[in-house]
């Protein structure tokens, strides 16, 4: 029962996300120009105040979710389109491939993963697609080490070797047995990766090597909002923060929901 | 299998992996479209110049010369001169070392403590409220970006009750002399107490700060091992013989559940080092991680892989580490 509860509180939070970027142009104020005196605190006017250059917090936090859900998704896509065909074939067809891509995955896998996509986001410079990039790689070890274990675990089930045996090809086999039994762990990972992917965002543009002025970023606003902090500025730092907190707690129950409800393999890879 | 030989197979096993990331963050650095002299220079920089520094970082060679050079040069411990300052990266990497070790040791010694007495206690009070907030809390805390907890820390603790510093290591002027690195360290070895109390002053809010974001992940590694320790046979005859309630969890069961999570321990140590880029530029703390941003800032790209490949050995030496201690102490591990 916990579990149901923790996917339809995740969802609903998801949705909302999804449903404030969409809508994000029904802002009354422009997110990227000066439309009051600086550093208002909350108001009836700017309920979450202005910033140093008298930009509407609110605007600026609604608009940051886009910047935020589009490089997710889009690192996600690389991550998940890259990792997980290696990590079937790999693990389905074995030999010196595969030893060699697992000990190459492993590896960087074992590297911290922030501090690779920071290396990847210095060389490629800031910007939506090159910052998607920097967190796509270090996502791709997680989905090929998955399936791969996966695979090679399923190709040796008697229903597979039933079918083999029957006069089934690979491409038949990998479609009709082993590719069922991808899908959940699919599901949860990519839920967890999303989060991740939000996390990571938010803070490699904390650091100046994700997305720059003036579009809205909650990790950019974030790092502008330090700077005010001794003057009691905290809505700048609070609510930018704040968004980020609710969106990945929500696809954090999402994965842990769904991977309980869905997922025993997932359990056993752990 | 003797622990001897586990030790020297581990140590020959991590080769390769060392070689592969080394390998891979000289691809990231050098063979990812973009030129690095351009990069530092400017897109306008006069034609000679650009030349010139081409010739001086070797970029002329063959990509694979370049290769050797660069394996060649971190064999002997070169990790290169700097493009910013012209001194040695590994020079300049040692000295900010201990910043790092000093913030890694206090956080993680908070995570631990933090992490185990909630997991233990979570795991006792199974479905209970005590452990469904444990839970809560331990996912709450996964959510928080480490950065955003530090900005509310320094906004609470410095900005609106005035108590604690909000960045740097210690004081202007205060520091001890340098023995160790490790300001708690020294300034004890020193007898001067001020610096010790300042140095601890400037360290609550950064470690607290990446050791409860830590503490997150050991919550639930904890709770996980202590449920399955907590269903064995050795627990009910330890209560049904009368023991203690608190002796039988904290003693007999927790000592048991503890290998494996050590184990993990030593696997977040990649989580810890990428945490503390974010902690230390955060409260502008003067180690690696902040060393990295400030010289990506200043596109001294020599410094900059010279932090990569510091850390990539780092890790790797630890997971080493890890696995000999595990092998020390459970001596299944080595078969």
């Amino acid at each position: 029962m916990l579990e149901r509860k923790m996917v339809f509180l995740g969802s609903s939070i998801l949705l909302a996300f999804i449903a404030m970027s969409v809508l994000a142009p029904l802002c009354k104020y422009d997110p990227t120009r000066g439309v009051d005196e600086e550093l208002l605190p909350p108001s009836r006017e700017h309920i979450m105040g202005t910033d140093n250059l008298g930009r509407d917090v609110f605007s600026r936090v609604i608009w940051g979710s886009r910047t935020s859900l589009l490089i997710a998704l889009i690192s996600v896509l690389i991550a998940s389109l890259s990792g997980i065909p290696l990590g079937i074939l790999s693990g389905y067809f074995g030999g010196k491939m595969d030893r060699i891509l697992s000990m190459i995955m492993d590896s960087i896998y074992s590297f911290p993963g922030l501090i690779l996509a920071i290396a990847i986001a210095a060389v490629l410079g800031p910007g939506v697609l090159n910052v998607s990039l920097a967190i796509a790689a270090v996502y791709i070890p997680t989905y090929f080490r998955v399936m791969r274990n996966t695979v090679s675990k399923v190709k040796n089930e008697l229903y597979v070797v039933a079918a083999r045996a029957l006069g089934a090809g690979d491409l038949l086999i990998l479609k009709d047995c082993v590719l069922p039994n991808l899908i959940p762990s699919i599901v949860v990972i990519s839920t967890i990766n999303v989060a991740d992917a939000i996390l990571t965002e938010a803070g490699l543009s904390f650091l100046g090597l994700g997305i720059t002025p003036p579009t809205p970023d909650w990790g950019y606003d974030l790092s502008n909002g330090q700077r005010f902090i001794l003057q009691g500025a905290w809505w700048l730092v609070f609510f930018p923060g704040i968004m980020i907190v609710l969106v990945v707690m929500g696809l954090a129950l999402l994965g842990e929901g769904l991977s309980e409800i869905l997922n025993p393999i997932l359990r056993e890879e752990e | 299998m003797k622990l001897r030989d586990y030790v020297l197979i581990r140590v020959l096993l991590s080769i390769p992996m060392i070689l592969i990331l080394l390998s891979v963050v000289f691809l990231i650095l050098r063979v990812i479209p973009g030129d690095p002299v351009v990069a530092i220079l400017g897109p306008k920089a006069p034609p000679e110049q650009v030349e010139e520094l081409r010739e001086k970082l070797g970029l002329n060679d063959p990509i694979y010369v370049q290769y050797f050079k660069y394996l060649g040069g971190l064999i002997r411990g070169n990790l290169g001169e700097s493009i910013l300052t012209g001194r040695s990266v590994s020079e300049e990497i040692l000295e900010r070392f201990p910043a790092t070790l000093e913030l890694s040791i206090v956080s993680m010694t908070i995570a631990s403590l933090l992490g185990v007495f909630l997991g233990v206690e979570s795991s006792r009070r199974r479905n209970t409220p005590v452990d469904v907030s444990i839970r809560v809390y331990s996912l709450a805390i996964y959510s928080i970006p480490i950065f955003w907890l530090g900005l509310m820390f320094q906004l609470i603790f410095g900005k609106y009750l005035g108590v604690l510093p909000i960045s740097g290591r210690i004081s202007p002027l205060m520091e001890p002399e340098r023995i160790t690195g490790l300001y708690l360290v020294d300034s004890i070895l020193e007898l001067n107490l001020r610096a010790f109390l300042d140095s601890i002053e400037h360290l609550i809010l950064p470690s607290l700060t990446l050791g409860l974001v830590l503490s997150g992940v050991v919550v639930r590694m904890t709770r996980a091992n202590m449920l399955e320790v907590l269903e064995k046979d050795f627990i009910l005859a330890s209560r049904a013989r009368g023991v203690v309630e608190r002796r039988v969890i904290y003693k007999d069961a927790l000592k048991n559940a503890l290998i494996p999570v050590i184990t993990m321990m030593g696997l977040q140590f990649a989580l810890l080092m990428g945490g503390a880029v974010l902690t230390e530029t955060t409260f502008s703390w003067p180690g690696i991680g902040s060393y990295l941003i400030m010289r990506i800032g200043y596109r001294d790209f020599s410094a900059v892989q010279g932090a990569i490949v510091f850390y990539a050995i780092l890790v790797a030496s630890i997971s080493v580490l890890v696995d000999i201690i595990c092998a020390y102490i459970d001596p299944r591990v080595r078969y």
